[in-house]
């Protein structure tokens, strides 16, 4: 076997531009592999926290409310939620997993700017949540792969009020310039005047809110958005939310409906003076590989309590991120088909001039009493061995590639996010890829290598020999 | 044709009875050996000669089992090779038959040392058995200094020293040589003949020729002469 590798490193050496251009073909698959599937990882892996700061790895729900709350949507909240919280929270075995448990409450509604003559008004779409565990949930960043946001100050535990809208529901509600956004023009005068009985309605939920709510949120300079829903009762409801500012959405119809406010804000607006409730509880784990475990403890949990609960993790609440990872994965596999047929042809064809040029060596090894398998063996072995050569020299240019991608700073947005992440492809952290490409190549190589092989083995020996 | 060439009282190293071998080339037949039966005697220095295109060289594949006959049968060294498995006749091979080559057939990618050592792996030879014996076959054809080098850096005569030793090494009972001189020049191809003489004296083994060189004619024991595929003529130049 020693000889048989010594010949085939040889023979590669002797026709050394022949197996520089197979090698780089393998080389070449090698490096686009690893640099397109690193690449792929980070953006899953980015696109991954992105979805984990928002809305955690897990959320807790009433019993069909993931499917059917959107049609009654207090229907299905859970009261009682701060003691489910504890019970989560407290749990031995889900206690060491966790990082975040925080309550939040959807709803839907009507905003409208009644102030300074705007008289404009939208649906929205509201997320109701502690500002506090927002800032820690967006603290998470297990791949090194997203942003660390630094705590939002916008948003206060003190002050109830407050709310974020999206930069297309301040554009849309005419708060651009309260706001000071840039980029951000004010609506136009509106070609038809609002009825007189439309003006009449929205004065009339201007005093609706101010009777609700009273001055509490008055004289902090912020622009108010007047919210107006209807509560578990199906009586309407009206908030006042000063609007600290605006943030952007990576998907226009979220920055023109999403309207971010205190769990106790959204909670008075759906409830009103009736129990307070939550229509989900975000779990945010410390580690991601840890989410089948905690799923499986915490159905476990809800059992053994008598909770009508269940659980949903952020895939399921996201598909458009199983759909992006399917996508990338399916041209994942095209281009791995794409260069292992590549590499297939290129070595088939190498490996057949080889044998075609060493056909009367072939018939003096047969003569000398090398027997079939072990001529076979030895154009097996060099297919192996360009295959290897090509695939470590392609990995090597990948370290170097990846490498300065990394050190270069290099920023790019996400799907689903706005600003911009740091483009931090990781290949060491994925033996798998790093393995599966080299082993995968060295495959493709060595099974290319077989037809010529067999070939070469099955030449009659006389005939071999009298090849010129 | 049938000729005496039996040895009474001595088994020969090559048996060949009513051995006949047809080529098909495309739907014409072309009958290259007609069904030649002849006995060869051990530790001699035996040629097969003809002129080209007689069917010498078919006789010397079939002989050294890496062709088989269309018919009729074939013993060497006692075996009857024509029963054998592929891998059977392969691994007989290994053991008992050495090639010369006209051509040397050198593998150009291992160095002289490595090309002698060859035939030892393939018969399992011991690391330190095989180094010995290289060494030392090296040294019987003069090639000591030469060792490590590779063919392309041989002239002619030294490869063809390198062939022998091959041959030789694994201590083959019956070494065949397809027109060994064809290749080199008269004094090169002297030595050559001379160092094969004195390789079947030391090593007592048996040589094969194909040839149809005068110069290595005037060494044989034996010579059996073909023509059109049929056995014309046995000579035997020097007793036994």
């Amino acid at each position: 076997m020693i000889l048989l590798g010594k010949i085939a490193f040889r023979n590669i050496l002797r026709n050394r531009r022949r197996s520089a251009m197979t090698g780089a073909a393998v080389a070449v698959g090698a490096l686009a592999l690893l640099v397109f599937g690193s690449f792929t990882t980070y953006l899953f892996a980015s696109f991954h926290t992105t979805l984990v700061q928002q809305i955690g790895h897990l959320t807790v729900y009433r019993q069909g409310y993931f499917l059917f709350g959107a049609g009654n949507p207090t229907g299905y909240s859970i009261g009682d939620y701060e003691k489910v919280m504890g019970t989560i929270s407290n749990d031995p075995a889900l206690h060491p997993l966790l990082n975040v448990v925080t309550p939040t409450q959807s709803l839907v509604g009507i905003a409208g700017n009644f102030e300074s003559g705007n008289d404009t008004a939208k649906t929205f779409l509201g997320i109701g949540l502690l500002p506090a565990d927002r800032d820690r949930m967006r603290q998470w960043n297990e791949f090194g792969a997203g942003r660390v946001y630094p705590p939002d100050l916008r948003l206060s535990e003190d002050d109830d009020t407050r709310g974020l809208v999206g930069r297309g529901v301040a554009r849309i509600l005419g708060l651009c310039a309260a706001l000071k956004m840039e980029d951000c023009p004010s609506p136009p005068p509106s070609p038809t005047q609002i009825a007189d009985s439309a003006g009449s309605l929205d004065a009339d939920i201007a005093g609706l809110s101010q009777s609700e709510i009273g001055s509490s949120n008055e004289g902090n300079g912020m622009p108010r958005l007047d919210l107006i829903s209807a509560t578990a009762s199906g009586a309407p409801n009206v908030v006042s939310l000063s609007v600290a500012g605006s943030e952007p959405w990576g998907a226009k119809e979220n920055d023109d409906n999403i309207i971010t406010m205190h769990l106790k804000l959204a909670q008075q607006l759906v409830y009103g003076r009736s129990e307070r409730k939550v229509t989900g509880i975000e779990i945010q784990l410390a580690r991601s590989e840890d989410i089948d475990l905690a799923r499986h403890r915490l159905v476990e949990l809800f059992k053994a309590n008598n909770l009508d609960l269940e659980v949903r993790d952020f895939g399921e609440r996201t598909p458009f991120f199983g759909q992006a990872l399917s996508l990338f994965r399916s041209i994942f596999v095209f281009i791995s088909l794409i260069i292992g047929i590549v590499v297939l042809f290129a070595v088939v064809n190498t490996m057949t001039m080889n044998v075609m040029e060493r056909t009367t060596e072939i018939g003096t090894l047969r003569a000398m009493g090398v027997r079939r398998h072990g001529v076979r063996l030895q154009f097996l072995i060099e297919g192996a061995m360009v295959g290897a050569l090509g695939a470590s020299f392609g990995l090597i240019c990948a370290v170097v590639i990846v490498t300065l991608i990394n050190q270069a700073g290099l920023t790019w947005i996400p799907p689903t996010n706005v600003t911009p992440v740091p483009l931090l492809l990781d290949l060491f952290g994925q033996p798998e890829l790093l393995l599966g490409t080299w082993i995968g190549l060295v495959a493709v190589a060595t099974g290319a290598a077989l037809v010529p092989a067999n070939r070469a083995a099955k030449l009659p020996v006389v005939d071999a020999l009298r090849h010129v | 044709m049938s000729l005496d060439t039996n040895y009474e009282g001595r088994n020969p190293v090559v048996r060949l009875e009513r051995v006949a071998k047809t080529y098909k080339i495309g739907k014409l037949e072309v009958a290259a050996v007609k069904g030649i039966t002849l006995d060869i005697p051990a530790h001699r220095f035996s040629m097969i000669v003809g002129p080209s295109g007689s069917g010498k060289s078919t006789l010397l594949n079939l002989i050294g089992c890496i062709d088989k006959p269309s018919s009729g049968h074939v013993e060497v060294c006692g075996e009857s090779v024509g029963e054998l498995s592929d891998n059977a006749v392969t691994d007989f091979r290994a053991r008992n038959i050495g090639f010369i080559f006209q051509s040397f057939n050198l593998v150009p990618v291992l160095t002289a040392h490595e090309n002698v050592e060859y035939p030892l792996l393939l018969v399992g030879a011991p690391l330190a058995e095989r180094r010995r014996r290289t060494i030392e076959m090296l040294a019987a054809v003069g090639l000591t200094e030469q060792a490590n080098q590779r063919p392309n850096e041989l002239s002619g005569g030294q490869k063809q020293r390198v062939a022998i030793a091959r041959a030789l090494v694994k201590g083959a009972q019956l070494i065949l040589a397809d027109e060994p001189t064809a290749n080199l020049d008269t004094q090169t191809g002297a030595s050559i003949i001379n160092l094969m003489r004195q390789a079947q004296n030391k090593f007592n083994t048996s040589f094969i020729f194909s040839t149809h060189d005068p110069q290595l004619m005037s060494h044989a024991d034996e010579i059996f002469s073909i023509r059109d595929g049929e056995l014309v003529k046995h000579e035997a130049r020097r007793s036994t």
